[in-house]
């Protein structure tokens, strides 16, 4: 096992985990990031295909490389001794980092909700497929639904577009009235007006549709078509993929592990970014989910006030600017109840260990339903369903208990045992390397 | 709701044993689990059925809970997933080899299916061993079983033979004549059986001098499934020389397979430990043993860990039997980590005591007593 010294420790290198490093940084501290990808930026600014980091990336790398933070990519959290001590895994060998602060950094994953079909080979999330797509999946001519909730819907929609993708439709389960009243407070942010008004431009031969959802996906070996509940009644379309993403969840995994408040399923923080835990800080979506401007600005305060300096009142202010948004964002696209009920009882929620819908409706709790049917027990550790089952039931969560991620048990049984110093240079690569 | 005959607190595998005893003699049962049924320390044990003798009161405990698990095997639903593997007891020296040799003699005598493995032997019932180990002991009628399955089934058949259960009820004092819940209400009773686990003995009227156990927490992991590697449940004999530490942290190997090819790993044993975080140091040290025992291992995904407390007494003797001083009540609990196996035989003795016969076992060694008073 290795052992690295750092003052601020961030997990995660997406918009908001680069901000906090840059700030944390710029204000003196040693600096050490946790990145589980190939390269930093994110599910927002991921490179497209094998070869270098987005441009934006690119931008933070050259200040991150000013101030000599230290960026340790395809390494993941594993587990933790409280919140000064972390273990993480590269490449199959264990280190031990300590550090006085912790920024979390670890962003948001997609919810999925079952409905008959959803496990159909050709069934994605919608996130998953712009990831498979940028990592050179062929999407040329095919016809392609994107279906579920949120702005991302209209962002993949217009990347799979650019590829050649031939959309179909996007089915927004949003009314159109909620959409409108949130578009009516995009001047309280220029750029998201900017960003929005250009999608729409783009995607203007692209149909779409609200307040409608996927009801059932059908095919054999893949989807062949889906049929979706519409303001006028249901509609099928013949497609080649489905797309399907109802929004995005807050990562909060070692947030709860580690003793933070969460409430709503975000990590809970104060003005200065800190949680219920003295010397964890939450940036970016794990507080809540409000795009890429708000966890930037999120990251410069927890990364300044990790660091033990003061913050500057304008960082606040638009931090608290971008914040306002969020609050119309979750009521634009809350989540209709008909979605509760779009299973059939042989559904399939747990996919990794194949539990069906009537298997788990009637249990008391998570725990309860996980120690009956196991679901939630896989390979995923319930980070498919746990979220699926939170809307579908109003189950708080299981226990956190580590490894965070399936790890080879050679790499957990390091922990402890005593290594020489000379590290394994692989797994320390900073900007100054081409990864 | 009419009174019932017995009141059991606790719906782990012990109380949900002595429900089913009590209900199938006719008795109105009512079983009061604060959580939901097998919440407890049932729901993270390993499950192994299995024969010890470490004393020949545990031997005659775990023998007679075994034919009593064996019988009902085939009644068993295929979610209590219960697997014949069989345990092999390995010895990693030749010193360890008489041991091997002595207990298959007497458990012979007493009618178990055993047999004595050389290093080939060994070597060839689970060739994932790493080589050179001296030989082990097979025990060909130790099973394993899915501990909360079997304590929802068990609950399951009290309730058809008229029990009742009350989920998410939390008791905070019993007595000989009924409990009082955390709301401060009472349940009275003809008699009750506190079958709480760890919290049985905080739960009586009052402390009663000698009578103690301390929380003996342990680890648990489980791989990924993949390619099977092992067909028993396998443990070093060390593990006995283990479980008799009182003092210290220990590790030991001890491993059960999965029929989806998963390994469930185990184990460690931690004395006064009352909160049941996984700690990463004492989870390492018990991978590390069980990656010499099976270096395949190593490459096997890790994807959950947990921990369990157990209630561990002195003399490594569950404490079965009426409270001295408080007729009507009983106590059931103590198991450590056997509690999954001898849960059957603890519900035949209450029943015995409560319907005042004698008991297929001499019930004498679990009984409270002992503990009041030290023995010659």
């Amino acid at each position: 096992m290795r052992e690295v010294a750092s003052e601020v420790l961030i997990l995660g290198a997406g918009p908001a985990g680069l901000a906090a490093a840059a700030a944390a940084a710029e204000a003196g501290a040693r600096v050490d990031v946790i990145e589980g990808n190939r390269s930093p930026g994110g599910q927002i600014w991921r490179p497209e295909g094998a070869t270098e980091a987005h441009p934006t990336t690119r931008r933070w790398q050259q200040r991150l490389l000013r101030t000599g933070v230290r960026v340790h990519l395809e390494t993941t959290v594993v587990a933790a001794d409280g919140p000064r001590c972390i273990y993480t895994v590269c490449g199959g060998e264990m280190s031990r980092f300590r550090t006085s602060r912790l920024v979390l950094a670890t962003g948001s994953r997609e919810l999925f909700l079952p409905f008959p079909g959803w496990t159909l080979p050709g069934v994605t999330g919608v996130g998953g497929l712009q990831a498979l797509v940028k990592s050179g999946w062929p999407i040329e001519g095919k016809r392609v639904v994107v279906a579920g909730s949120g702005p991302l819907l209209l962002a993949v929609a217009d990347s799979l577009r650019r590829r050649g993708a031939k959309l179909l439709l996007i089915a927004e389960q949003a009314p159109r009235r909620a959409v409108v009243r949130l578009a009516r407070q995009l001047w309280r942010s220029p750029r998201k007006a900017i960003q929005a008004l250009g999608l729409m431009a783009r995607l203007v031969q692209v149909p779409m549709r609200y307040a409608c959802w996927p009801l059932r996906a059908t095919g054999d070996e893949c989807v062949r078509s889906v049929l979706l509940q519409g303001s006028d009644g249901s509609i099928e379309l013949e497609c080649d993929a489905l797309a399907c993403g109802f929004g995005l969840v807050p990562e909060i995994a070692i947030a709860a592990y580690l003793g933070c408040d969460v409430e709503c399923g975000a990590m809970s923080v104060d003005a200065q970014q800190q949680s219920s835990v003295p010397g964890v800080y939450g940036a970016g979506e794990i507080t809540g989910v409000g795009g890429v401007e708000l966890a930037v600005a999120e990251g410069a305060v927890a990364g300044t006030a990790a660091a033990g300096a003061r913050v500057p009142v304008r960082w606040l202010a638009r931090r608290d600017r971008q914040q306002a948004f969020v609050s119309h964002l979750d009521r634009a696209f809350a989540l209709r109840p008909e979605l509760r009920r779009l299973a059939a009882p042989e559904t399939i929620v747990c996919r990794c260990e194949d539990v069906a819908f009537e298997a788990l409706a009637g249990a008391e709790s998570a725990r309860a339903a996980k120690l009956a049917t196991r679901c939630g027990m896989g390979s995923c550790q319930g980070r498919v369903c746990g979220p699926a089952t939170r809307f579908l039931f109003g189950w708080h969560h299981d226990r956190v208990r580590p490894p965070f991620f399936p790890v080879p048990m050679a790499a957990l049984a390091a922990i402890g045992t005593v290594q020489p110093s000379s590290a394994n240079p692989a797994c320390y690569q900073t900007f100054t390397m081409d990864c | 709701m009419s009174l019932p005959d017995v009141l059991v607190v606790g719906g782990g595998i012990v109380g949900a044993a002595c429900a089913l005893e009590l209900a199938r003699e006719g008795h109105r049962v009512e079983v009061l689990e604060r959580g939901f049924t097998g919440c407890g320390t049932t729901a993270t044990a390993m499950g192994h059925i299995i024969v010890l003798h470490d004393s020949q009161a545990q031997f005659r405990l775990t023998r007679w809970s075994q034919e009593l698990w064996s019988a009902l095997a085939d009644e068993l639903p295929g979610e209590v997933e219960v697997d014949r593997c069989g345990c092999i007891w390995i010895a990693s020296e030749e010193s360890q080899m008489d041991w091997v040799r002595d207990k298959a003699a007497l458990y012979r005598s007493h009618g178990i299916e055993v047999e004595v493995l050389d290093s080939l032997g060994l070597a060839q019932a689970e060739p994932s061993l790493r080589p050179n180990l001296a030989g082990g002991l097979r025990m060909r009628e130790d099973l394993v079983l899915y501990p909360p399955a079997a304590a929802r089934w068990l609950v399951q058949r009290a309730v058809d033979a008229g029990a009742t259960i009350r989920t998410g009820v939390s008791v905070r004092r019993v007595s000989g004549a009924g409990a009082t819940l955390d709301d401060g209400s009472t349940r009275a009773a003809g008699c009750v059986v506190d079958a709480a686990g760890t919290k049985a003995l905080e739960l009586l009227p009052e402390p009663i001098p000698g009578l103690q156990f301390r929380p003996r927490k342990g680890h648990l992991a489980i791989t990924d499934r993949g390619p099977r590697r092992c067909w028993h449940q396998l443990a070093e004999i060390g593990y006995l020389a283990s479980a008799h530490t009182h003092a210290q942290t220990s590790v030991a190997f001890n491993v059960q397979p999965r029929r989806t090819g998963q390994v469930l790993v185990g184990s460690s044993r931690q004395y006064d430990r009352h909160d049941t975080r996984v700690e990463p140091e004492i989870l390492a040290r018990m991978l590390r043993r069980a990656i010499e025992f099976i270096p395949a291992l190593a490459e096997m995904r890790v994807t959950r860990t947990w921990t369990g407390l157990r209630p561990a007494t002195d003399d490594r003797l569950p404490l079965i039997g009426p409270v001295p001083g408080h007729s009507g009540l009983y106590l059931a609990t103590g198991h450590e980590g056997l509690g999954i196996t001898t849960s059957l035989g603890t519900g035949r003795l209450i029943a015995d005591m409560v319907a005042g016969r004698s008991s297929a076992i001499d019930p004498a060694p679990y009984r409270l007593d002992r503990c009041l008073e030290p023995q010659a």
